[in-house]
């Protein structure tokens, strides 16, 4: 049986966080295929209010979107400035 | 892989990165194309003319829209970060790193959005009417009220950062694997560059930059009206 050097495992652990953060990402997709949703059923409704429904569409899905970008960034952080190496 | 920006050179110890150096040029394209398009102006635009006075027009529509009319005094600002943002996060084009990739620049934008927003909640209803907005509903939730403000800019910027460095990253990675598999053919040309990663250019470098750079200065706009019309509406 070969030896896991604490380097590789605290490397291999890292990885796995990241892939588990962004899972994160699963509610986005949720709520912003939401957003487009009633934004679609808005302009059936009203086409005239297209630009403004397009607009606020955006805005919202880009605010939803804030807690995914947290995800990525701290599984950035985790691949490529790792903070755990450091403390080896 | 490395991902940050690189250092091109350094000044006793402050050391200058590609990013400033990207946006040092991207301002002085920006100052140049106003110069020159501003010239010789005359009463029936044409040329670059016709093309500035065309954005200013969608800037200030855009602004009066969003603001209010009353407070179209916003659109120079609003319009030069919306045109820096575009060009900003474009750079990808060029096969550069955009300069929103450093969470340095954007940082230092929502900077700016913050602190435009609460000067201008104070100076139109007074620190008296700002501090009582802040401890609204009751004057407990203060505290709570005031981290909610902090974390403004900082999911601001991090949007920003976050989607325009996915975008570098999935680029860089389209980009070794095509070339890992011109290589893994033993051919010396890679070849499969040209064209392939054309869509993905597309959608990184144009559609989301101009989309980010939109949300950006949207949420900007929405935020400083916001500010300043909360007293309004009770009165």
């Amino acid at each position: 049986m070969s030896l896991v050097t604490p380097q590789a495992f605290v490397l291999g652990m890292s990885a796995l966080g990241a892939a588990i953060v962004m899972l994160g990402i699963l509610g986005i997709g949720i709520g912003q295929g939401f957003a487009a949703g009633k934004a679609v059923e808005g302009v059936a409704r009203q086409p005239e209010a297209q630009g403004d429904i397009l607009k606020t569409m955006l805005v919202g899905q880009a605010v939803a979107e804030t807690t995914g970008i947290f995800a990525f960034i701290v599984s950035i952080v985790l691949l490529f400035a790792n903070p755990f190496i450091g403390m080896l | 892989m490395e991902l940050g920006p690189r250092i091109i050179f350094s000044i006793g110890g402050v050391n200058v990165t590609e990013t400033v150096c990207y946006a040092w040029i991207v301002s002085i394209v920006m100052i140049a194309f106003a110069l020159i398009a501003t010239r010789r102006m005359e009463r029936i635009p044409k040329g670059s003319q016709g093309f500035a006075e065309m954005i200013v027009e969608f800037i200030y529509n855009l602004v009066g829209n969003t603001m209010g009319k009353e407070h179209s005094n916003f659109a120079p600002y609003i319009g030069t970060l919306f045109i820096f943002l575009i060009l900003g996060n474009s750079l990808g084009l060029y096969e550069q790193r955009p300069v929103t990739a450093d969470l340095n620049t954007t940082f230092a934008l929502a900077g700016i959005t913050f602190i435009l927003i609460h000067y201008n909640a104070i100076r139109t209803k007074t620190l008296k009417g700002y501090i009582k907005h802040l401890s609204e509903p009751f004057p407990f939730m203060l505290p709570i009220n005031l981290v909610g403000e902090l974390a403004f800019p900082l999911s601001l910027s991090f949007r920003l950062f976050g989607n325009i460095t996915g975008g570098v990253i999935i680029m860089a990675l389209l980009f070794g694997g095509l070339e890992g598999i011109t290589e893994g053919m033993e051919i010396t040309v890679p070849f499969l560059l040209i064209g392939i990663p054309l869509p993905a250019n597309f959608f990184f470098d144009i559609f989301e930059a101009g989309l980010q750079a939109f949300i950006f200065t949207m949420l900007t706009m929405v935020f400083i009206a916001n500010g300043m019309s909360a007293q309004e509406h009770h009165e």
